[in-house]
């Protein structure tokens, strides 16, 4: 009888331990710190997570807090008042339009293949056909005879969502296309399989995988700047009104010299050349 | 009593909320178009999980050849053959094999299976084939512990009756022991079913995740689980409602399988 009482009291002496604590640690940390929350977009949160560490380093009154989620979990949270800021990796919805943008930078896409691809330059009009399953061998892009494993993003990606307006345009990404959850496992894919083709923002791509030409311009963010790199999406940061209090300091930030600054670091495009 | 009352009203209310959120949709679009639909394009108003349901079978049933068979061996093994010192060795470390997270089977699925089976039958790797392999072993312990219990209860008197009657240890295994056995190794094989139907994160992992019906075991493709969480996090209104119809026909599918494992374990006690 002992022994059966003693498992389950333990537990609550534990679990109660772990709210005390919790609790305790939240007290503490209010009267110190203010705390502003950003959730939403994956492609954003890396960029975002950059920024705040450059941030509570010049400012060490404020903590953040950056979570990911999705760009519609993240518009959904700020519309809630979850979070200060919400990221978005593509443009609002007409529904979505209550919200107050902030546009931060823009970001590549860059199609890309494994290292040993010979293959160099790719048109959109042979992207276009890769994703609609019009073109599934290498052959057609002059290389070997073998089937071209293409990987796309899931439905509602913020990339994915760039991607089809930029790309397809009335076309739909082929059933027969692999889909991957985040730009991470997309590069990934490609760069362990030789014949795999895949797109991801162009601020995440290393030398892991190897970027295409797109009807010979180069991916950068020179050509970005100078228009002839036309594959380029928002990043966005959405508030519930015009942005006040802790959480204008950090957009204002974002938004200086050296915020764009670090973000052209990372690869992004920042918002004046 | 309050726990088992408690357990009995989580299964109500996330009953309640999965089919609260997921029903709408089926008024909304007509569950035919749902369930018979072969596009999956929700944000521009195309619900159809079709391939998803056959995928999700065809990975079960390929989990099924793989593991089986081996799970049946093995617990045969260790009911019928092995020491007692064999068996406090193999449980335990069986235990071990059901412990280890999903993820981890899926890394291992991408880093050795995947490579495997793109160089050496060719196609992208990510695969029916890759998704079966994996599944396979993750749903070894769930067959081995319970066919192991049910063999273990078929009564030695059986077992001395078939040898005295001049079988050999083998022709008994076969004739005698596993007939014996049967509803309950039946009742492990659904059970083991029922486990790879709900995996998700280590299927996300290795299936590739294309929408079309798999045509050969080298295609890509997408259960139901994997749908679910590959686009929660992204999606909003009637494309989230979507998921969750997705999560209504999922929920079906499991009950039917508990609903004829239970079936076949109690015809066993009747008989």
């Amino acid at each position: 009888m002992r022994s059966n009482l003693a498992t389950p009291i333990a537990l609550l002496l534990f679990i109660a331990l772990i709210c005390w604590g919790t609790f305790d640690i939240r007290k503490s940390g209010a009267g110190r710190k203010d705390t502003i929350t950003l959730a939403g977009s994956t492609s954003v949160m890396p960029f975002s997570e950059k920024l705040a560490e450059y941030f509570m380093v010049g400012y060490p009154k404020f903590s953040i807090d950056v979570q990911g989620g999705g760009s519609s979990a993240g518009i959904q949270a700020v519309i809630n008042r979850t979070v200060g800021i919400g990221m978005s990796s593509r443009k609002l919805k007409e529904d979505e339009k209550i919200l107050h943008e902030i546009l931060i930078c823009y970001d590549g896409i860059s199609i890309i293949v494994h290292p040993s691809n010979p293959v160099r330059d790719i048109s959109l009009e042979q992207i276009r056909k890769v994703y609609s399953g019009k073109i599934r061998n290498w052959k057609e892009l002059g290389w070997i005879d073998r089937n071209i494993d293409a990987v796309s993003r899931e439905e509602g990606s913020g990339t994915r969502g760039a991607f089809e307006e930029l790309v397809m345009g009335k076309e739909f990404i082929d059933n027969g296309i692999m889909v991957q959850d985040s730009n991470g496992s997309v590069k990934e894919v490609v760069a362990t399989d030789p014949y795999a083709i895949g797109y991801i923002s162009l601020g995440i791509v290393d030398q892991k995988v190897k970027a295409l030409t797109i009807d010979r311009v180069v991916p950068s963010v020179k050509n970005i700047i100078q228009h002839k790199y036309g594959m380029v999406r928002p990043f966005l940061y959405l508030t519930a009104g015009e942005p006040a209090g802790t959480v204008k300091v950090f957009i204002d930030f974002v938004l200086s010299r050296e915020g764009q600054n670090i973000l052209r670091k990372e690869g992004l495009v920042p918002i004046r050349g | 009593m309050v726990s088992a009352f408690s357990s009995l009203l989580f299964l109500f209310i996330i009953f309640a909320f999965i089919l609260g959120e997921g029903l709408p949709l089926f008024y909304k679009v007509g569950a035919g178009k749902i369930i018979f639909g072969f596009t999956w394009a929700p944000t521009k108003g195309f619900f159809g999980i079709f391939p998803m349901i056959i995928s999700s079978y065809m990975v079960t049933l390929g989990a099924l050849i793989f593991g089986a068979p081996l799970a049946l061996g093995c617990a045969t093994y260790l009911s019928e053959y092995a020491s007692r010192k064999m068996k406090m060795f193999l449980k335990p470390a069986l235990e071990l094999l059901a412990g280890i997270p999903s993820v981890v089977y899926g890394f291992l699925g991408v880093v050795y299976v995947v490579p495997l089976i793109r160089e050496y039958l060719g196609g992208p790797g990510f695969s029916i084939l890759a998704t079966s392999v994996v599944l396979g072993i993750m749903i070894l312990p769930t067959i081995i512990s319970i066919s192991f219990d049910s063999l273990m209860s078929v009564p030695q008197t059986y077992r001395e009756a078939s040898v005295a009657m001049g079988a050999t240890k083998w022709q008994t295994i076969y004739k005698v022991v596993l007939p014996a056995a049967q509803s309950g190794i039946l009742a492990s094989f659904i059970l083991g079913m029922g486990r790879a139907v709900g995996e998700t994160m280590a299927v996300i992992m290795v299936a590739g995740n294309a929408l079309r019906i798999p045509m050969s075991l080298l295609d890509p493709l997408r259960t139901l689980t994997s749908n679910i969480a590959l686009e929660l996090a992204y999606a909003a209104g009637d494309h989230r409602s979507a998921l969750f119809s997705t999560g209504v026909v999922l929920l079906i599918i499991i009950m039917l399988l508990n609903f004829i494992a239970n079936f076949w374990v109690k015809r066993k006690v009747a008989g």
